[in-house]
């Protein structure tokens, strides 16, 4: 892929990120156009339990609803885009502002396969068939060829310029699955939020904290003796010294995966309200001016965002190798 | 008078801002006396810069 393609790609995924955006337009032409752009940029950021292409072009995804100790499935379709309820086994579900509410009071559990879902198995799909391609073209020669040329010097990054320097010699093996998984997971899921399919997951920050969630469980779980040495009977300190440490070394652990979190989710959720606006002068402006203008922004923010996808995967997996290997890094004390 | 909580999260933007352009002003000069240690340099550049960055987004999320 040439340096043109990719312009020619980016061109492409901005008019059509303005398509989407003109079909909301056109929907409800009553209200005032500010108020109207704030509404289309919040509802882009949630989640939503059918995949809107077009105004023309929907999916109706599963609803899975644990209610009361009983399992409701239905599918999306029956809600009409939120106008109308649907009764299943005499329980009155309808959606509110992309929640799901039962009519009598009761509180279901959601467990549906929402436009989220959705998109992280698509990615888990792809990246398995990438993987075990990539498996695959070793098998025959010590050369790759194919997807394992193309995936070769990412992994190579990843073990030698991140796992190495940061975890060590000795033990980075143990996680050097877990940093190309999630460096792989991050960039492609970013990546898809800049197409014009309109999916954010990284921007849901209940994906982020998962995510931070396993590096947390992780780091805990594979700790040495050191480790919890350092955080609980900081060595080296006079004694009173270590009763002051200790809360704040424990305070630190968690707040550690907790700045994952919101540094990923922060980081994406702010480009894509960012470009959302500059679309939206388009429509305040309404003017060839304001339309060139708002046009250029975009697409260099496009390539910004490009950047960004890539080094927040990068950022990410790089924290969480630097933990690890605080975890595991053994410390001589004469 | 009251001051409103968006002139706080100015500060801290102001604030991040300075310390991002710091580290990245610091990081090209010292890339330019050592060229051989680009790499590092850019590795602890990059972990510093995420590190306020956090720090401003999560001031902007208390607002």
């Amino acid at each position: 892929m040439n340096i043109k393609t990719i312009i020619f790609t980016i061109v492409i995924s901005v008019f059509s990120s303005l398509n989407i955006l003109a079909e909301e337009h056109m929907n409800h032409g009553d209200k005032d156009i500010k108020t109207e752009i704030k509404e289309t940029i919040a509802h882009h950021l949630m989640d939503s339990h059918d995949f809107v292409l077009t105004h023309d072009i929907s999916f109706s995804l599963p609803i899975i609803l644990y209610t009361d100790g009983n399992l409701d499935i239905f599918s999306s379709s029956n809600f009409h885009h939120g106008t109308t309820p649907h009764t299943v086994n005499g329980r009155t579900y309808s959606l509110d502002h992309g929640h799901i509410i039962e009519a009598s009071g009761l509180h279901p559990i959601d467990f549906s396969i929402t436009k989220n879902v959705t998109f992280i198995m698509i990615v888990f799909l792809i990246m398995l068939i990438m993987f075990t391609r990539m498996a695959k073209s070793y098998k025959k020669n010590a050369l790759p060829n194919g997807m394992g040329r193309l995936l070769e010097p990412i992994v190579l990054y990843i073990r030698d310029d991140i796992a190495i320097p940061n975890i060590g010699e000795k033990h980075y093996k143990k996680y050097m699955s877990y940093l190309l998984t999630v460096f792989f997971f991050i960039w492609i899921i970013n990546l898809f939020g800049l197409t014009p399919l309109g999916v954010n997951v990284t921007n849901n920050i209940a994906v982020t904290f998962s995510l931070a969630l396993i590096t947390y469980v992780l780091t805990t779980v594979t700790a040495n003796k050191s480790y919890w040495g350092h955080i609980f009977w900081m060595p080296g300190v006079p004694i009173p010294m270590k009763f002051i440490l200790a809360p704040i070394e424990l305070l630190g652990t968690i707040i550690k995966p907790f700045s994952l979190m919101i540094r990923l989710y922060a980081n994406i959720t702010a480009g894509h309200v960012v470009l959302m606006s500059i679309l939206g002068m388009i429509f305040i402006f309404k003017g060839w001016v304001g339309s060139s203008l708002s046009f250029g922004l975009a697409f260099a923010l496009s390539l910004l965002e490009l950047l960004v996808a890539a080094l927040q995967a990068y950022i990410f997996t790089m924290l969480s190798a630097l933990y690890f290997g605080a975890a595991v890094e053994e410390h001589h004390h004469e | 008078m009251e001051i409103p909580a968006i002139v706080g999260g100015g500060l801290v933007v102001i604030g991040a801002g300075i310390g991002i352009g710091r580290i990245g002003g610091s990081a090209l000069e010292a890339m330019a006396r050592q060229p051989e240690l680009t790499g590092k340099i850019q590795t602890v550049m990059l972990i510093a810069a995420a590190l306020i960055e956090g720090i401003g987004f999560a001031a902007l999320f208390a607002l």
